[in-house]
């Protein structure tokens, strides 16, 4: 029975030993409050002693090696899963040269969707919990998200954390859009749902059918009665390749939002391999927010400013929204102009997320950039500069999950 | 009877050795029974809570990973009781494994450094090795006293140290 039928989703837990760092009760809670649950394929113990050179990766810990023999296991459908969750110690280097082999491995020999993550004994439910949904969603949901024309009076709500945005689409085309401050979480979604209808000329009862995302989705969408509530990594992926009008093939989905951002592998509309960053505000949107207030400029205006600029001109030594923002102010006191600073701010951002996020995802063109950030001029320069490949802005990408939760919702019309 | 660390810290087959000569083996089993058998604890399979890997600071700085802590949160009182040790080298996984050679690394050196008597062996290859190997176990629990020393008996060497630093 597949997991679309039963419901349950099982997912294969290939760890270091996270029972040992007093996390497994909250990966467990965040796979029940997606109905999956993990599942320990099961091996030949002989084959940790010799799975290093099967796999290719000798290493020295044992569990470590368990970890390749599970893998293996998957991929050759010893045991069966709908998806595999692949976690190891933060700031073990051993553990993460294991994990991202591991991955790269499940993703090359299967079409198994896989997320890996390295923990501390702070991880919590709600941390997994968007990255679990949206494994289980790929799983569960792969008809829905095969979606690519939408259809009918719908809408799309993104409650992010920083703006919420909102379109009512109608055929296939975006006719109303809202964009607000997220300031009480409901009320801000009450006026962007509003602004959007009133630019589309309906009532809120004509809509067919509402899907929302972003961190404020399920108050949101049980306060509006939503037929779909998703989180944003599927959603926002939707949103891109549709807005890019990539929906075929492969293609790279940057997000970088108020908080955190995310790098999707996409094929054929569905997400692959997926990394989300939310330790560091460094790299997101409030970094830039911070450094428009210090300059005096708005941030509208911050892009502008930014492709006039050189980032080389400014030494910058830290990533950290307090000492990295010091750097480019002090940067300033010795004779660097708001342009190289401005530059330099959108350089430090993208190269975080170079350096943090894009090792875990196989890069593949186009690169959809999308995110309120992308309508910073500087940041798609940047981050082209620092790949070297064209970076692609479509056009409304700040709107992008609420069209994809727009897009997605239509699949409710017809049912 | 001495209280015996051994490495690995979960091998049923060096427990038993231990046992048969009547010393008592320090073992990951305990502890793991201790933590599961608490019922005031949910946190399955082995009950390692958020503040296990807390207690690990005690043995590895902060910046070591939570996995190594939250071991080492089991292993570690254990080395504090140890009063004499057997290292075995190089066995395979079903001889014993807490999984992860970090732990390890830092066990072996602590119950090194403790300066109690330690036998090292490596985990034999042929049925001969296999004869000496259980041989130099069995002559070094035999070497273990028997009763531990009374509190009041003090160690014959502490007063020469003495004399040397007053020198």
């Amino acid at each position: 029975m597949s997991a679309e039928e039963s419901g349950l989703v099982k997912i294969a837990l290939v760890s270091c030993g996270s029972e040992y760092a007093g996390v497994q009760p909250e990966f467990e809670a965040a796979a029940a409050r997606v109905d999956a649950k993990f599942i320990y394929p099961e091996i030949d113990i002989a084959s940790i002693d010799t799975i290093g050179k099967d796999f290719g990766l000798e290493v020295a810990s044992g569990d470590l090696r368990l970890m390749m023999a599970r893998a293996k296991a998957v991929v050759e459908g010893t045991t069966k899963v709908d998806g595999v969750f692949i976690t190891t110690c933060f700031r073990c280097a051993e553990g993460a040269i294991v994990r991202n082999e591991v991955r790269r491995y499940i993703h090359k020999h299967s079409e198994i969707p896989v997320i890996s993550y390295s923990f501390t004994e702070r991880t919590s439910a709600g941390t997994l919990l968007t990255r679990l949904e949206a494994l289980t969603t790929i799983a569960r949901r792969r008809h829905l998200l095969a979606r690519e024309v939408q259809t009918g009076l719908t809408a799309g709500i993104d409650s992010g954390s920083t703006t919420t945005k909102a379109v009512v689409m109608r055929d296939n085309k975006i006719i109303g859009k809202g964009w607000v401050p997220t300031t009480k979480v409901l009320e801000s979604a009450d006026e962007a749902y509003s602004q959007a209808l009133k630019e589309a000329g309906v009532a809120r009862e004509e809509v067919q059918a509402l899907g929302t995302t972003g961190y404020g989705r399920f108050l949101i969408g049980n306060h509006f009665n939503a037929q779909l509530i998703q989180e944003e990594i599927t959603v926002n992926s939707k949103g891109a390749v549709y807005l890019a009008g990539r929906q075929k093939g492969s293609a790279t989905v940057i997000d970088i939002g108020g908080m955190d951002n995310k790098a999707i592998s996409v094929e054929d509309g569905i997400p692959g391999m997926f990394t989300m960053g939310g330790i560091c505000a460094g790299a997101s949107g409030r970094f830039f927010e911070m450094i428009s207030k210090r300059l005096g400029v708005e941030i509208t205006e911050l892009g502008a400013l930014a492709v006039k600029g050189m980032q080389e001109n400014v030494n910058m030594n830290s990533y950290c929204i307090v000492f990295g923002i010091q750097s480019l102010v002090n940067s300033l006191a010795k004779g660097a102009t708001p342009e190289d600073v401005a530059a330099a701010a959108c350089y430090s951002v993208v190269e975080q997320i170079y350096e943090q996020q894009l090792q875990e995802v196989d890069v593949k063109e186009p690169l959809i950039l999308v995110g309120g950030s992308s309508l910073i001029e500087g940041v798609p320069k940047a981050l082209g500069d620092l790949l070297k490949i064209e970076v692609l802005v479509p056009e409304n990408s700040h709107m992008i999950g609420a069209v994809g939760a727009a897009l997605l919702a239509s699949g409710y019309v017809e049912e | 009877m001495a209280k015996v660390f051994i490495y690995p810290v979960n091998s049923l087959i060096l427990s038993d050795l231990v046992e048969r000569f009547e010393h008592k083996p320090l073992t990951m089993m305990n502890q793991v029974r201790e933590k599961v058998t608490n019922i005031s604890l949910d946190s399955p399979p082995i009950n390692i809570t958020p503040e296990d890997p807390k207690i690990g600071l005690r043995y590895a700085a902060v910046e070591v990973p939570a996995g190594v802590r939250g071991r080492m949160s089991l292993i570690g009182p254990l080395i504090e009781e140890t009063e004499a040790a057997i290292i075995v080298e190089n066995p395979p996984a079903n001889f014993g494994c807490v999984g992860c050679n970090r732990t390890n690394e830092l066990m072996k050196y602590l119950v090194r450094d403790k300066g109690v008597p330690v036998l090292e062996v490596k985990y034999p290859e042929s049925d001969e090795d296999a004869r000496d190997f259980v041989n130099k176990i069995a002559a070094f629990l035999e070497s273990l006293p028997e009763e531990k020393p009374d509190e009041d008996e003090k160690p014959v060497d502490e007063e020469p140290a003495e004399k040397e630093a007053e020198e």
